[in-house]
């Protein structure tokens, strides 16, 4: 695992950038928990002061610490990303396993649904729950949505991995060497099969926070658990804009996109890393 | 012809279930609400002073089939149906009294031209360039280009319009700010207005397809360096069959059939990606309308927008599955 990690970092630039950038935007989240104050306080210091020695980032119209409101967003998008991922990987895992090796009728009703889910666009959707809910679409109640809607591209993904592994040769060796199935799956599948979660977890990150972004820019979800897209609807409510309070949208948008590029080159990098002939032609090159 | 055919009913079958369960889990986010829609409705109409008499009570008729506040879940579902098959969601209450198909049906052009342009576009740039890129993968502006294309990938479609709007109509003025045409003009097919449309969907579409390309660029790049070393290529390569032809009739022809597939099972994220750059720019088509329908809590008109968005993204896909067998002719061979 660590030399996996090390050949990882020193041949593909892509890993060690994104997980330079990924260590530091976690850092941030972390200071979050040192914070001196609370994260929905508001009037707290000096209103629209431009970021200096004191206030590193600025603050805002509602006088809160840019730089600690940050801190909190961070945190709880990187948590929003995290729980839609793993409930939705542990969903796609288990229906691509299921689909790939039942296959027959099992295959094609599961196929037609996860079909299904691949074209329904989610945002209207989305938009139509908080409409209904208001003020009961809570963080973790969007996040378990989003769970239930988000597994299907991946699980065709994992189905098609698990039928060209059940069609493979050393597949046959084990059977015919009389290891039970649920032994293939978990000792000599399983190993192929994690890389491509581990990389389909980095984007489903990517795609649950920026649908989430999105929402909460417009004003969609519950606005008073910060967020980055929380940050930008309050920027907007409070027309930083045309007060030229440009680093009230500025940090939090850099953070952002730093974060959705840090995980988008793990995901890549993680890809590479599953197709062996990338992995030789980049260690031929250095 | 009869394969077509076999393949075809495969499509439509699919499309009613896409439709079917959209339209069903619309359904039953609509019937989790705590509060009674219909009421709630009706009393902000009259606190506005409309009192057509007739009007409310249609608005009330609607939104009782609408949202059902019968007894049985069943029926009411029945009825839901029997509305949606008509296409009609009563009058709007945040334009009320004009219907909501009315308003859909208005804003509806602006989203699919927008979305049609766009899409074709980021597909045709992102698989034309990654499909160089993964033929003369050593190609160091090849290779700038690609890694832009991919770097804004990943980023929100909200961030890039955002970023676009204050550079061109903030930092740098040129381009107008909002709307689908200039407010002077009046809607026809005049060259001016034209011209002002085609101006206020430059930045919308460009957002679109900045982020749109790099999926793109990526599958084909992937799709091409596979195919390249493919014995038959290398084959033609020997034989002298020109570069040119074989970079377009050898090895992109090929790569490009995955991606029309690929494109069939993105509309649904481009269509998000639309509906959030329209409210960026104030474009006025179906995203503008959802989003100020949420905030004037009209119901109808959300539920509207949903069930048409639903019917819309899936009447797409089933247009680029049909077409598919018509470009592969592989599929026409097997039975």
């Amino acid at each position: 695992m660590i030399a996996v990690f090390r050949d990882l970092f020193r041949y593909n630039g892509e890993f060690a950038i994104g997980f330079m950038i990924m260590m530091v935007i976690l850092g941030v989240a972390a200071t979050s928990f040192f914070s001196p104050y609370a994260p929905i306080d508001s009037y707290l210091v000096a209103m629209d002061a431009p970021p200096s020695a004191e206030y590193v980032f600025g603050t805002n119209s509602r006088g809160q610490d840019i730089f600690w409101q940050l801190t909190f967003a961070l945190r709880n998008t990187l948590a929003f990303g995290f729980i839609v991922a793993l409930i939705s990987r542990i969903l796609s895992l288990a229906i691509g396993l299921i689909s790939g090796y039942a296959g027959g009728a099992v295959d094609r009703v599961l196929m037609s649904v996860n079909d299904t889910f691949i074209v329904i666009p989610l945002f209207p959707l989305l938009v139509l729950l908080y409409f209904v809910l208001r003020d009961d679409m809570t963080w973790f109640v969007l996040a378990l949505v989003m769970a239930g809607l988000g597994w299907a591209y991946d699980a065709r993904l994992i189905r098609s991995v698990m039928i060209s592994l059940r069609t493979r040769e050393f597949t046959n060796t084990s059977v015919f060497s009389g290891m039970s199935m649920p032994r293939i799956v978990t000792q000599e599948h399983l190993p192929y099969v994690l890389p491509i979660v581990f990389s389909t977890f980095m984007n489903n990150m990517n795609w649950s926070i920026g649908l989430e972004v999105t929402l909460a820019v417009l004003g969609f979800t519950d606005v008073d658990t910060p967020t980055i897209g929380g940050m930008i609807f309050w920027a907007n409510q409070h027309s930083a804009m045309v007060s030229g309070i440009w680093w009230w949208y500025f940090f939090p948008t850099l953070f952002v996109t730093l974060t959705f590029i840090g995980l988008f080159l793990l995901s890549i990098s993680m890809n590479e890393y599953i197709d062996p002939r990338s992995r030789l032609d980049r260690m031929g090159n250095s | 012809m009869r394969s077509y055919a076999i393949y075809v009913g495969k499509r439509v079958l699919q499309f009613a279930l896409v439709v079917f369960v959209g339209i069903s889990i619309t359904f039953l986010i609509t019937h989790l609400t705590p509060i009674d829609p219909v009421e709630h409705s009706v009393a902000q109409v009259s606190t506005f002073g409309f009192s057509s008499p007739e009007s409310i009570e249609l608005l009330r008729q609607s939104l009782r089939e609408l949202y059902g506040v019968g007894d049985n879940l069943w029926e009411e579902y029945l009825i839901f149906w029997q509305r949606l098959a008509r296409l009609d969601f009563g009058p709007s209450l945040s334009a009320f009294p004009t219907p909501v198909s009315e308003l859909i049906g208005r804003a509806l052009p602006w989203t699919i031209g927008l979305l049609t342009v766009s899409t074709i576009l980021s597909w045709f740039i992102g698989n034309i360039i990654g499909g160089l890129a993964g033929y003369y993968s050593r190609n160091r502006i090849l290779r700038i280009i690609g890694m832009i294309m991919m770097g804004l990938h990943p980023v929100p479609y909200y961030i890039v319009a955002f970023v676009l709007l204050i550079v061109f109509t903030f930092l740098l003025p040129i381009l107008p700010s909002s709307g689908g045409y200039a407010m002077n003009l009046a809607p026809g097919w005049t060259p001016q207005f034209l011209g002002s449309v085609l101006l206020h969907s430059i930045l919308p579409s460009v957002s679109l397809i900045l982020v749109g390309v790099g999926s793109w660029f990526m599958g084909m790049r992937a799709l091409v360096s596979n195919i390249v070393t493919d014995d038959y290529v290398t084959y033609a390569a020997l034989a002298g069959v020109p570069e040119r032809r074989l970079v377009t009739s050898y090895v992109m022809r090929n790569a490009f059939l995955p991606q029309i597939t690929g494109l069939a099972m993105s509309i649904g994220a481009i269509f998000n990606g639309a509906v959030i750059t329209e409210q960026v720019f104030g474009y006025p088509g179906i995203g503008r309308l959802l989003v100020e329908a949420v905030h004037a809590a009209d119901y109808s008109l959300v539920l509207g927008i949903t069930s048409i968005a639903i019917i819309a993204v899936s009447a797409a896909v089933f247009i680029i599955d049909i077409i598919y067998p018509l470009i592969d002719p592989r599929v026409q061979v097997t039975q």
